[in-house]
């Protein structure tokens, strides 16, 4: 029941240099693919576009007929409360079920804010979620 | 000031008799004993009795790099191991590396060349030599060690990094001439200032011997300029023995020892031997080597040979200072590095494609030379770490089969030039 909070999210190769995150961009767009969230991770000479699209399937396939470096990744969407406190609460629950977070970034969306989590094992990580009373979003929240 | 006047100043025409004495027995022996030369020759179907005076040489079948790799490690040596007493390695071009052997002889006529080359530029047992080149499978620094200690000089072997410390024994042990490369010199420039330290004033240094890379006029004046002292090109390859020659002080060119080496220089293209003054590439006989004889090596350096005798006296050839490669050899920090090796390393690696670049430049001083290889869809993960992992892996790689450090940048699938044929796959930014 756990496989329904797992979001897919696009993380795609990108060169460190200027002009490669528009020609990434052209990309999408000429493929109609619109993005819901996304973020950029920088390391030493590259970068990883981490983005959460209507169709990560079709997506993917897109992409990938384009020659882009691209690979899907589960993540968790977990609602949060828009005030003082609120990451407190997600962080404090993966603290207290010892998962670790890789990288998070938050949206808000149609159903309020929410934050995109990665952690080593996002299903055990959606049940500490609701165990704690809290909601996780499915690919259709978004 | 001669090392060993009787060598260094023979005239002319009794050089050229001594020159044909010693190609013809070189011949003759490497015909008879050598089975890699006998099948060379019969191919090219040349016979010893065709070589009837010096410039009959360019009868005789060229030795390339390539003939030094397939017959690796020892199958050109014309003498059993238990006769070599000391190997040294350098790049080849792919594959294997090239390895050359020394006996006794061998190294005494190597020291004797270093001899002769140090005295010619006024070094002598009053001086202190640091030694700034390689020690090891690199010919560089046992050469130049050696050649020092046989002139009497000091000899201070601090091969090369931890410039900090090179620097502080400089001063301490009142140092007066380096051997290293140039831009390691004005690396070392560029240190000694920001410790505070001022050649002119805190050190004795007043000559320096240069070489394993290519420099030119403009760096010779910055060098002298900025640390207030002589700057020597010295020449030699691994091949030949090592480092083995240099300018006098005259500086109007490298004294090939006519002794020693007989030089050619041929056209690239139609490999015609072309006369003094004119361009083109060296190929190079060394006449008294015995473990791993050398007829007619094509090095790939172009330079110009003056027959005419030097203001100091010596008689023998020489060259100007090496203006390029027929090659796509790079010299990274002193180390020779083909492209081929970088594709070699990459192809072994499934993680990239086999698209890549090479890119050379010149960060403070010193060379930096970064491999930018695609990564294959199938390797990328969303862990960056992973991602860095390859990265590293390859550089690791890289380090270990070149022998230089180089930096791997990591690139979208598709994203480098393709090229059909040969491609233009090294952007050298360095400025001489």
């Amino acid at each position: 029941m756990a496989k329904g909070n797992l979001i897919k999210q696009l993380s795609i190769f990108v060169n460190n240099e200027p002009g490669s995150l528009a020609s990434i961009a052209l990309v999408l767009k000429d493929c109609n693919i619109n993005l819901k969230a996304f973020n950029i991770a920088e390391s030493s000479g590259f970068g990883v576009l981490r983005a959460i699209a209507d169709d990560p399937e079709e997506a993917c396939r897109k992409l990938k007929a384009k020659n882009i470096v691209v690979k899907q990744t589960d993540v968790i969407a977990v609602s949060v409360e828009d005030q003082p406190g609120g990451l407190f609460k997600i962080a404090h629950i993966m603290g207290d079920a010892k998962l670790n977070i890789e990288y998070a970034y938050a949206y808000t969306g149609r159903k309020g804010p929410s934050i995109f989590l990665r952690v080593d094992d996002p299903e055990a990580a959606a049940e500490a979620i609701k165990k704690a009373g809290m909601k996780c979003l499915s690919q259709s929240d978004i | 000031m001669f090392w060993n006047p009787d060598a260094e100043c023979k005239p002319r025409e009794d050089l050229k008799k001594m020159q044909y004495r010693s190609l013809k027995s070189l011949v003759m022996s490497l015909y008879e004993f050598n089975e890699f030369y006998h099948d060379k020759m019969k191919t090219a179907g040349v016979r010893p009795d065709d070589i009837k005076c010096l410039e009959d040489a360019c009868k005789l079948p060229f030795m390339t790099k390539t003939d030094l790799r397939d017959n690796y490690p020892t199958k050109m040596f014309t003498l059993p191991r238990k006769d070599v007493v000391r190997y040294h390695v350098s790049s080849g071009t792919t594959g294997k590396p090239t390895l050359v052997g020394y006996n006794r002889n061998d190294l005494d006529y190597w020291t004797e060349s270093l001899a002769r080359a140090m005295t010619s530029v006024g070094i002598t047992s009053d001086d202190t030599v640091q030694v700034s080149y390689g020690y090891g499978l690199f010919t560089g620094g046992l050469g130049l060690h050696y050649g020092a200690e046989r002139i009497g000089a000091s000899v201070l072997p601090s091969s090369t990094g931890n410039t900090e410390r090179q620097i502080e024994l400089m001063m301490d042990l009142d140092v007066t001439v380096i051997a290293c490369t140039p831009s390691y010199l004005i690396h070392m420039g560029d240190v000694a200032a920001r410790m505070g330290v001022d050649f002119r004033r805190d050190t004795r240094l007043r000559k320096a011997l240069l070489g394993a890379e290519p420099w030119t006029e403009g760096m010779r004046a910055q060098i002298e300029n900025g640390l207030g002292i002589k700057a020597y090109d010295i020449y030699g390859t691994s091949e030949l023995a090592g480092p083995m020659f240099t300018e006098c002080e005259e500086r109007k060119g490298l004294h090939i020892w006519g002794d020693m080496a007989y030089i050619e220089v041929v056209d690239p293209e139609t490999h015609e031997v072309l006369g003094p003054g004119q361009k083109g590439e060296m190929v190079i006989t060394m006449l008294t080597k015995e473990t791993f004889p050398l007829v007619r090596y094509m090095i790939k350096d172009i330079t110009t040979i003056f027959e005419e005798e030097c203001d100091c006296g010596r008689t023998s050839p020489r060259i100007q200072r090496i203006s390029g490669r027929t090659d796509d050899m790079l010299i990274i920090r002193g180390i020779n590095v083909f492209p081929s090796q970088v594709e070699h390393v990459l192809m072994r690696c499934p993680s990239v494609s086999g698209h890549y670049q090479i890119i050379v430049d010149r960060v403070n001083s010193l060379d930096v030379m970064t491999v930018q290889a695609e990564i294959n869809p199938e390797a990328f993960s969303d862990r960056v770490e992973d991602v860095v992992a390859i990265k590293k892996r390859i550089e690791s790689d890289m380090k270990k089969y070149l022998n230089v450090a180089v930096t791997v940048e990591l690139k979208e699938y598709g994203s480098l030039p393709r090229f059909e044929g040969k491609g233009r796959r090294v952007t050298d930014r360095r400025k001489y």
